[in-house]
């Protein structure tokens, strides 16, 4: 968890492209050594957001201070103690990969032998070895998304910001990268990170901040999130008319929602109540597990599919 | 960059803050050039060779003299001013374009230290190194053939330089601009062919209609160019409207460093407003 101390900070932060608010007036704060989530549908203004922290894109209005410097005068104090993995495959296909990360280190003055041995580090800990002197092009996604994470990492950042860091890692890599935040929260480096994966989110993430159509619409600890919003638990099963009316009965404070042929049932009951009812009523084709913060993005977010 | 209205207005024209930074990009694109030399070195080696061979010997075999020179010597020295203007502008448009926009180079650059301006006066410098090395070799080629007759001639390299950041800031501002790689066409076409046939490179510019002079030497930078390289390379200048070989080179000189000022500053400026917004 994160102090008292504030690292990021946001006042009415706005950015404009043309006619679109990309970014609507928002507020956030975020605390040393925290992972902030930032979750939202395709469009809803999460990388604008982080690429205005490393003075990638100017705001458009607003306050926005990062270790306390400011976006619009101090775009040098900022970038030197900030890592940032792209979303995008931004590595350079010139350099074999250990070239890759020794220009890069170049950037931020660090002297080549140290470059060279945080760089043998990194590519260590990323599992990238055998590939020191591959090109770009012969690396898969999974490698890439590994090596950019790498890079960020070679000025040692107080602040790192991760954008989708595991879109098209498999299961294994996407540990690995988990593995990495956490040593890095442990380390007390503050981390931003927008995600689609949102088990990616409630595991790693103090806090998420929930993204849609440039505004924060809604903040929290993910246990906070699922507990308000949604509940306890969620009974998934085949739709059927008069099982909805029987359930209706049976729970009337619950929630309700059809999904296709299929229906769920929310409830903020203490754990344990649908079990009694599926003693009594057994059917074929029915999950009951708990409330995650998935069922709570699609609650405020809708069902609704999103154009990029 | 202080003051509340510049938030407002992010795409304000300024004389852009360049630190040593430059240079780290700079180096990016000559690590990349060395890894590379041996195919860099063949075009520019090669190329020249064949314009002496088919120009020079082959159709200066009609030509009895020009000014007292023969064809070949004639056009030496304009071979030479064509490198540093195609060495610079081919890197500043399709190669600088390949960075900003296919490979995401410059994205990851400004994720450092390193502003956007910096990152677009890297690749300008680079252009200019690039026009110099190009130079060189043809310089190397041109007394090779033994068309070198003026004690002058070794400052035809910072000429190169400054030429070659003309042409590279030039190049820079079409590339700010650029929807696409294919719109390079147009300036490649519209911008430097022109120039090629009708700057004093292989017939004298005193050959055209005197208002056609006047307005190369009023906007065709190779023009200018190839004054400096023909005034250096064989220590020989025609006048031109009336102008003496030493005026001729003083405004060329003049006219260069102050355009290739101009140019470096506009297209800093162009490229920011693109890779900001």
């Amino acid at each position: 968890m994160g102090s008292s101390e504030v690292v990021i900070e946001a006042k009415g932060l706005t950015k404009k492209f043309d006619d679109f608010m990309a970014v609507d007036h928002i507020d956030f704060k975020v605390y040393r050594g925290e992972c902030v989530g930032f979750l939202g549908p395709n469009g809803a203004g999460k990388t604008t957001m982080v690429r205005m922290m490393y003075c990638f894109l100017p705001p458009t209005d607003g306050e926005l201070n990062v270790a306390g410097f400011s976006v619009h005068t101090q775009c040098r104090e900022i970038k030197s103690i900030v890592g940032v993995a792209p979303q995008e495959d931004n590595l350079d296909p010139d350099f074999a990969v250990i070239k890759n990360l020794t220009v890069y280190a170049r950037y931020f003055d660090i002297p080549k032998d140290v470059a060279l041995k945080r760089a043998d580090e990194q590519l260590k800990f990323f599992q990238l070895e055998e590939k020191r002197e591959v090109p770009i092009v012969a690396l898969s996604t999974g490698m890439k998304r590994r090596l950019i994470f790498a890079r960020a990492l070679l000025n040692q950042p107080q602040v790192l910001l991760l954008d989708e860091p595991t879109t098209g890692l498999d299961p294994q890599a996407r540990h690995l990268v988990w593995d990495e935040v956490r040593r890095l929260k442990k380390m007390q480096v503050t981390i931003i990170l927008t995600t689609h994966y949102m088990d990616e989110a409630e595991v790693l993430c103090d806090r998420i901040l929930i993204v849609d159509r440039g505004k924060i619409i809604e903040e929290g600890t993910p246990v906070e999130l699922v507990k308000k919003h949604i509940g306890e638990d969620v009974l998934e099963l085949d739709y059927d008319e008069k099982l909805r009316a029987t359930l209706k009965e049976a729970f009337p404070d619950a929630r309700f929602e059809r999904l296709g042929d299929r229906m769920q049932i929310f409830t903020d009951k203490p754990h344990g109540v649908f079990e009694g009812f599926l003693k009594e009523h057994p059917m074929q084709n029915v999950t009951l597990r708990k409330a995650n913060i998935e069922d709570v993005f699609l609650k405020l977010t809708g069902r609704g599919l999103r154009e990029e | 960059m202080s003051g509340p209205n510049i938030r407002k207005s992010p795409a304000r024209f300024t004389i852009p803050k360049l630190t040593y930074r430059v240079w780290m990009v700079w180096h990016r694109n000559f690590d990349v050039f060395t890894k590379t030399i041996k195919v860099n070195f063949l075009p520019s080696l090669l190329e020249p060779i064949l314009y002496l061979l088919a120009f020079g010997f082959g159709l200066g075999g009609f030509i009895p003299s020009i000014h007292g020179q023969s064809y070949i010597a004639f056009i030496a020295p304009a071979l030479v001013a064509i490198s540093i203007m195609n060495g610079s502008f081919f890197e500043c448009t399709f190669a600088s374009f390949v960075r900003m926009y296919f490979q995401k180079t410059f994205d990851a650059i400004v994720a450092t230290p390193v502003s956007v301006e910096e990152v677009v006066a890297g690749e300008l410098l680079w252009g200019a190194t690039r026009a110099t090395f190009n130079t060189t070799i043809v310089l190397a080629v041109v007394a090779a053939f033994g068309l070198i007759s003026s004690p002058l001639f070794l400052l035809v390299i910072p000429v190169a330089f400054f030429g070659g950041l003309m042409f590279a800031s030039m190049a820079m501002c079409f590339t700010s601009v650029a929807p696409n790689i294919d719109f390079f066409n147009f300036p490649s076409f519209l911008f430097l062919t022109p120039m090629f046939f009708l700057c004093g490179t292989f017939f004298p510019l005193t050959s055209l209609p005197t208002a056609a002079q006047g307005a190369a030497m009023a906007v065709l930078p190779l023009t200018h160019i190839v004054n400096l390289t023909r005034g250096l390379v064989t220590g020989h200048l025609e006048p031109i409207l009336g102008l003496s070989p030493a005026a001729l080179i003083t405004i060329s000189l003049v006219w260069v460093i102050a355009v290739a000022v101009f140019f470096f500053i506009l297209s800093i400026n162009l490229m920011k407003k693109r890779l900001t917004s």
